[in-house]
């Protein structure tokens, strides 16, 4: 849509997972696990059904298996999104687990990740998504791309954080995390401006590049994870809209 | 990392997408479609209370110098006042730098979707003719439409009929009143694309690179097709309107099906002419077609034919129906009487 629509290309998880450069393929685990362990670890919890502690080590055995197995490098972008391969991935990795019953040994050799089950058990507390409908197909995809969405939503406002603490533009976040995240019916520009003692025009300035800087890294995030440009179009459309040409 | 419920995913996702109107005298009120230079919304103009379309620019916010140009196209377009071509009201920039421009908010049909109703071939003609006479005011104004086509065409609920979406209209030259050290060759201004219908279907329309404009298939000529910009002028808009006219002859459901192929064959002729893949040998002026399309509306000869002994037999039958029946009974009358008092 606007000039940030498409930022500069930079290498997608798929590809630098297949560099020779082990830092290169570091930074595009992390990415990768950044955006996806949550909605994997959700996925589990509910369309499994298991239990919290489960679910914990299936997750993290999931990621382990995806780097032993490499199936980052099976991944064939024009036959599937990536979004959907890796849930797919998923279900096996969870059937598998269940006919060889070696859930003892799961993920027995891999590095385990700090990550925080605790949060994401909190999230899935609060999810809207009826369990009765767990079993059919198309709620599963849409539950995962939910959360998918949430996740990586959640990793840009985070990334704007810090870049806001870096350009020394903590009021511009703090306006934007009371305008956009709060969440609250009541608040305006005006009270805003109020409140910072500061124009209103100021409040609209810093809301626009806010969100301006929001979009454009949510989307440098989101081409990090796909596997080829058309895909990257596609879900970009899923993430901001059919406007998001 | 803060948890984001549903409605703050929604929130961000509308607000990192909808255009801030901050600032402005406007009222975001819904999103309409998609045209194919950017979106297209509904606002209220608060300061005059009235709905208004209003469209935001695909532009990157960064380039200055495009969003300046298409702000002059904007206001070249807007002296375009004529009752078939929707009125600019206003041009705007965001606070994220885009370009917006709000414009009348058209209650009505698209021509395609019209179209399904008039069944009758004459009138489907009077609205092309109408239509000709807007592109014909642009052109004299020195303005190429360069996207013509049905869904670029609305029809009010008064059978008004407007000429719409001037996103990738090119300024020939400018009224002497505009002139300036701008390139002539700049492009784009806009007026809202069906502005109450769904989002356009049909193959969108793009701009590429210094203007080098794709139109829309079957409507756009080969020269725009060719991206051959020093030769796209008025005659590809008279190609356009060519396909546009075949689109309303098409033999759908009209309700004087004894329209008998001689008469189709002169308005095809007339397609064939507006639509040739040579410029020079299309209609010389939108003018030239509409008056054209007049003439055989009329029963008249078109140039663009050249007449059997019986096409014109047929044609001058058609447009003289009544005098030449009742001169044939008149004589079939006399005759009888002229028999009946010889015996």
């Amino acid at each position: 849509m606007t000039g940030d629509a498409f930022p500069a290309t930079r290498w997608s998880v798929v590809d630098a997972v297949k560099s020779a450069d082990p830092t290169e393929q570091a930074r595009a685990l992390d990415t990768l696990f950044a955006a996806y362990w949550k909605p994997v670890y959700k996925y589990v919890r509910l369309r499994w059904n298991r239990p919290p502690e489960d679910a914990q080590d299936l997750t993290q055995g999931f990621f382990a298996e995806m780097l032993e197995r490499e199936l980052l490098a099976k991944y064939n972008p024009a036959k599937s999104k990536l979004r959907t391969y890796l849930r797919l991935c998923a279900d096996s990795f969870v059937m598998n687990q269940d006919k060889a019953a070696h859930r003892h040994k799961r993920g027995g050799n891999a590095t385990h990740v700090a990550l925080d089950f605790q949060a994401a058990e909190g999230e899935l507390a609060g999810a809207t998504i009826d369990a009765a409908s767990i079993p059919s197909p198309e709620s599963l995809d849409e539950f995962f791309e939910k959360e998918w969405v949430r996740s990586l939503f959640a990793l840009a406002v985070e990334d704007l954080r810090q870049l806001c603490v870096e350009q020394e533009r903590e009021r511009a976040f703090r306006l934007f995390e009371a305008y956009d995240l709060s969440g609250d019916p009541e608040i305006s520009y005006q009270k805003l401006a109020v409140e910072y003692a500061i124009p209103v025009s100021d409040v609209t300035n810093a809301l626009s590049w806010a969100r301006r800087e929001f979009r454009r890294i949510a989307l440098e995030r989101l081409r990090e994870i796909c596997g080829s440009e058309e895909e990257f179009r596609r879900e970009a459309r899923t993430l901001f809209g059919p406007d998001t040409a | 990392m803060k948890f984001l419920s549903d409605k703050t995913v929604d929130r961000l996702r509308q607000n990192a997408t909808l255009p801030d109107l901050f600032g402005t005298r406007y009222r975001l009120l819904e999103r309409v479609a998609r045209g194919g230079m950017g979106v297209v919304y509904a606002a209220h103009d608060e300061m005059l209370d009235r709905r208004v379309a209003l469209k935001v620019l695909d532009v990157p916010a960064a380039d200055g110098d495009f969003a300046r140009r298409l702000n002059r196209e904007a206001r070249v377009l807007a002296r375009l006042e004529h009752p078939g071509i929707v009125p600019v009201h206003d041009v705007g920039t965001l606070s994220d730098g885009r370009v917006f421009y709000t414009m009348k908010f058209v209650e009505g049909q698209r021509l395609d979707k019209h179209i399904e109703t008039v069944t009758s071939l004459p009138e489907r003609l009077r609205l092309f003719t109408r239509i000709c006479d807007a592109v014909a005011f642009a052109h004299a104004r020195g303005v190429l439409h360069r996207d013509l086509k049905p869904a670029n065409v609305m029809v009010g609920p008064f059978g008004e009929v407007l000429v719409m979406d001037w996103g990738l209209a090119k300024i020939l030259r400018e009224p002497p009143a505009e002139a300036s050290e701008d390139d002539p060759e700049a492009t784009i201004v806009h007026s809202p694309k069906s502005v109450d219908v769904p989002a356009d279907t049909t193959p969108a329309t793009q701009i590429t690179g210094q203007g080098t404009v794709l139109g829309t298939p079957g409507y756009m000529s080969p020269e725009q097709a060719r991206g051959d910009i020093a030769h796209v002028n008025e005659r590809s808009d008279i190609f356009s309107l060519g396909a546009l006219l075949r689109f309303l002859c098409a033999p759908v459901a009209l309700a004087n099906a004894n329209s008998p192929r001689r008469r189709e064959k002169a308005l095809e002729a007339i397609c064939a002419k507006a639509t040739e893949h040579d410029p020079a040998q299309r209609y010389a002026s939108v003018s030239d077609l509409s008056s054209e399309v007049s003439r055989y509306l009329d029963g008249l000869p078109v140039s663009a034919q050249k007449e059997s002994l019986l096409d014109k037999a047929v044609r001058l039958y058609r447009r003289y129906t009544v005098p030449i029946l009742l001169i044939a009974a008149y004589l079939i009358v006399r005759t009888l009487i002229l028999i009946f008092f010889h015996r």
